[in-house]
């Protein structure tokens, strides 16, 4: 091994393609919409996502402003009641899922040294089907009439519980519209997920074994199993409900027989397993910056593996605990509390890894860091209320109520937001060749941690204090209203926060600080090749002897190989 | 808008608040201990993460002109199983406690002497019988009190007519969802006389913010009271001897008026879907109407129960609630007049 020079990554020519020189805006165009390539189609998701985080983020705004005061009227009940179901609808399917499977698209080629993806037309397919779902579901604006109003959004929950989403309670196109979007964000989705799978089973390149790719093509790859398993359900209930709407079906059309808590079955298994399928890949950022911003590698890479595996299985025999106020019996109920609980202790030691990683390290406060670091205080909050939320017999004070909206905003928001922000800082210089604006950067943390903490911390309360979800106004009496305002502001500092965000990621493509290939003196593959990479990733197919390649490049003396 | 409730909280008494930690009840108690015990659990368990982050940023900060790098540590076989073993552990714990709570609370046997109480969910009302009793109410639900010294639980079956509901009245227990075609069943047994405020809290359709509920725990004497007067019918007043043989003296306007109205509520659709008992109206389809004037509010919790609120609901109830299924019926305000004083006689 030692005295060996092995180059890694070299790209034939200084010239990254996408920097080439210009042959028309025709050329350009057909060359991103036609492509296949996994990195044009990882910015395309990445784009998308954060698009839609801004319009569903302004419908947040708006319900917030709603609330800001009791019996407020600046939003009728429909209104607001479109808002919550199209808010939560598109940062489920709209925000995250294309977060990360952009990430997935861009960076797992990469850090396993492939040239790209495994089935490339299949991977260009399943972006612009679950792209056009997104439009579509958005003009239902326009095109969902239904009596009451002129051209209307679903107004029923992201969620979309039986029977209220029957014909009888829920006439016009409103519903149609939310089923066929998802039904295509589905297949978008297991397109993705299939591919992804086949790519880090069968593309790594020489000397790379299971258990010497990095850690992000693991949480991948059991992300990419979650969605095959989960989707389906998922699928199979849009079908019997569009079935009951229009070719006379009653599964779920209590008033003929059909059952409502099937509804619910079906949904959480697929809902359930959504969040751990969101929130893997979320773990797989930290387990990559984590240790490059602390100097050390990740501690206990195989719990870290065999955590992420069991993530995924656990994860879908939980879904019940939705549904702990519908009347399952107590063997049932005591079930699914004590699987919900076993998820945490996997999900434990990936913290205590984490924080192993960077004790004894040197610790780096740079922007990646800086979020990964409010990441892991919001992940183990979250992780705690909901280990709270599992506590059935409690759960049944708790559920639906803002304690549960304060929870799954501490993860979404905490955990996932945050940590996107910080793979996106970390992988931006990779993808465009210069680095994000530092000031801004700085500025945009600041004001995202103080207004989430104003609005998730605050949030809790009124869900103590018996505020229940989904609910366009409240009584004046119950003592929520001061909690709310504060609520709203902070909501608004988030709202400048991402806005700043947006304008660094403009700013500095122009005229950010040129990356070179390897900003952050990191160790994974994708630092090997140049910023951005051209179109064949690498110029060689690289080989690798351990998991840390460039360590084992830059320290011959202490190679990860030696130990491995 | 100038009928908005504004001045609501002045004209009723004082309630006992919706804190979910108030547990006026066994079941509630059986909860709240184990929820202080789970947060205790879980401050702890935030302290040790946070004690440990802190110190990890302080202490392994890279010092500025050091570029070397640290020792490289890739596990420790011990210090991994402890942090595997003990969250099991912790994890055990906790589940045996809910476990005991959870039988505890939901698999409770039912007393002989408990009562019973059926609550069927509506878009955007809630409808109470007392089967023992041949009792039906619609959105404020009176029960008795428990005590040591005489324990009195009340056992809740829970349906719905239309879609999901959820029954959640935070200071006396934890909520059950109404669901059609499906029986769930509660128990609570009310330790504490007054009013206990609650809400519907499972999203059912534009006014689920506005299906308020409205729980008045009384003393037993008080209770058998009330289940007294809901008991009796009204009759028919228009078609008593009075309307013809009595002199124009001993009559007022608004007994005139509730006698007309009376008659204006049968021939108009009105008694197709509320009921009366002892009267032509038999409806089902909204709420029992019968002691409608025993109520403090209207609308389900939403307005006070006075005349002028209850002729404006009659005009267009889209006024307070928009998007309930009662319809505006564009009666003319002569009738309007006359329904609102007969049903200001429904006692």
């Amino acid at each position: 091994m030692g005295g060996q020079s092995i180059s890694i990554g070299h790209t034939i020519d200084g010239h990254p393609e996408s920097r080439g020189a210009r042959s028309g805006l025709l050329a350009i165009f057909e060359s991103w919409i036609f492509t296949v390539d996994h990195k044009k189609l990882g910015i395309f998701y990445i784009l998308y996502g954060v698009v839609f985080l801004v319009v569903a983020g302004i419908q947040a705004l708006l319900m917030r402003i709603q609330l800001f005061y009791p019996y407020n009227t600046f939003v009728s009940p429909y209104t607001f009641n479109r808002l919550f179901t199209m808010h939560g609808t598109a940062m489920v399917f709209f925000v995250g899922m294309p977060l990360i499977f952009g990430f997935a698209n861009y960076l797992v080629p990469l850090m396993i040294g492939a040239r790209d993806m495994a089935f490339p037309r299949l991977n260009a397919f399943s972006f612009w089907i679950s792209a056009f779902a997104g439009p579509l579901l958005y003009s239902s604006y326009f095109a969902g009439t239904g009596p009451d109003a002129i051209g209307s959004a679903p107004d029923v929950g992201w969620f979309a519980y039986a029977p209220l989403t029957e014909h009888a309670f829920s006439p016009g196109h409103a519903m149609d519209y939310w089923t066929i979007s998802l039904l295509l964000s589905g297949i978008g989705s297991i397109g993705a997920a299939i591919n992804i799978l086949a790519t880090v089973f069968c593309m790594r390149c020489k000397g790379m074994t299971l258990l010497k790719i990095p850690l992000l093509p693991w949480v991948y790859a059991s992300s990419a199993f979650i969605v095959l398993v989960a989707v389906s359900p998922l699928t199979a209930c849009q079908a019997m409900l569009m079935i009951d709407r229009y070719l006379g079906g009653h599964f779920f059309d209590t008033a003929a027989g059909g059952s409502a808590i099937l509804w619910a079955h079906f949904f959480w298994i697929f809902g359930h397993p959504e969040v751990y399928v969101l929130i893997l890949p979320i773990f797989g950022f930290a387990s990559e910056i984590i240790p490059v911003f602390s100097r050390k590698a990740i501690f206990g890479y195989p719990a870290m593996v065999a955590a992420s595996v069991c993530i995924a299985f656990i994860g879908l025999g939980v879904w019940a605990h939705h549904m702990f106020t519908m009347g399952m019996t107590s063997y049932s109920n005591a079930y699914f509390t004590l699987a919900t609980m076993l998820v945490g202790v996997p999900t434990g030691i990936k913290v205590f890894n984490w924080l192993a990683t960077m004790w004894g390290g040197k610790i780096r406060f740079e922007l990646p860091m800086m979020f990964s670091i409010a990441f892991l205080f919001q992940f183990v909050v979250a992780g705690l209320t909901g280990i709270m939320l599992s506590v059935s017999a409690w759960d049944w004070q708790l559920h639906n109520s803002y304690f549960v909206v304060a929870h799954f905003h501490y993860v979404l928001v905490g955990a996932f937001v945050f940590m996107t922000f910080a793979a996106l800082y970390y992988w931006y210089p990779k993808i465009t060749g210069r680095m994000l604006n530092n000031r801004i950067g700085l500025w945009h943390f600041w004001l995202l941690l103080i207004g989430f903490h104003l609005t998730f911390d605050t949030m809790h309360i009124p869900g103590l204090l018996g505020m229940p979800r989904n609910i366009f106004t409240y009584e004046a009496d119950r003592g929520w209203t001061l909690m709310n305002q504060i609520m709203t502001v902070g909501g608004f500092i988030q709202a400048i926060a991402v806005l700043l965000f947006a304008v660094n990621m403009v700013y500095s493509y122009f005229y950010g600080k040129e990356a070179g290939p390897d900003p952050w003196d990191a160790w994974t593959l994708e630092w090997s090749t140049s910023s951005p990479p051209p179109s064949y990733n690498f110029a060689v197919d690289p080989e690798v002897f351990s998991r840390r390649p460039l360590w084992d490049l830059k320290h011959p003396e202490d190679s990860d190989s030696a130990f491995e | 808008m100038d009928l908005l409730p504004l001045n609501f909280a002045a004209a009723f008494i004082d309630s006992h608040g919706t804190s979910v930690f108030s547990a006026f009840s066994t079941p509630g108690k059986e909860i709240n201990g184990l929820a202080y015990f789970v947060l205790a659990i879980s401050a702890g368990v935030f302290l040790v993460v946070s004690v440990l982050l802190i110190h990890v940023i302080t202490r392994y900060r890279s010092r500025p002109g050091d570029n070397s790098e640290p020792p490289q540590v890739f596990g420790s076989l011990q210090v991994e199983l402890a942090w595997t073993i003990i969250p099991i552990l912790i994890v055990v714990v906790i589940f045996l406690s809910t476990a005991r709570v959870l039988f505890s609370v939901q698999d409770a046997p039912k007393p002989p002497d408990a009562l019973d109480v059926v609550v069927t969910g509506h878009q955007y009302w809630w409808e109470f019988q007392y089967p023992q009793y041949g009792v039906v109410t619609a959105n404020e639900l009176h029960l008795p009190l428990s005590t040591a010294a005489s324990p009195r639980a009340t056992y809740m079956k829970l349906t719905s007519a239309d879609v999901i509901h959820s029954f959640w009245v935070p200071a006396l227990t934890g909520k059950t969802d109404l669901i059609p075609n499906r029986v769930n069943e509660m128990w609570v047994d009310p330790q504490a006389t007054g009013l206990f405020l609650g809400q519907c809290t499972q999203f059912c359709g534009p006014e689920h913010a506005k299906m308020l509920l409205r729980v008045y725990v009384d003393t037993p004497e008080q209770f058998q009271q009330w289940i007294a007067a809901q008991q009796k019918t009204q009759a028919e007043l228009n078609t008593s001897a009075s309307v013809v043989t009595v002199a124009a003296a001993t009559t007022t306007t608004s007994d005139q008026d509730a006698k007309l109205g009376q008659a204006d509520f049968e021939r108009e659709a009105c008694m197709a879907c509320h009921n009366v008992s002892g009267t032509m109206a038999f409806g089902r389809l909204g709420p029992d109407l019968t002691h409608l004037m025993s109520r403090e509010t209207l609308g389900a919790g939403i307005i006070p129960n006075n005349a002028q609120n209850l002729k404006a609901w009659i005009v267009n109830p889209d006024t307070f609630k928009v998007g309930t299924l009662m319809p505006a019926m564009h009666l003319s305000d002569k009738e309007n007049t006359e329904i609102t004083a007969y049903l200001l006689t429904l006692k």
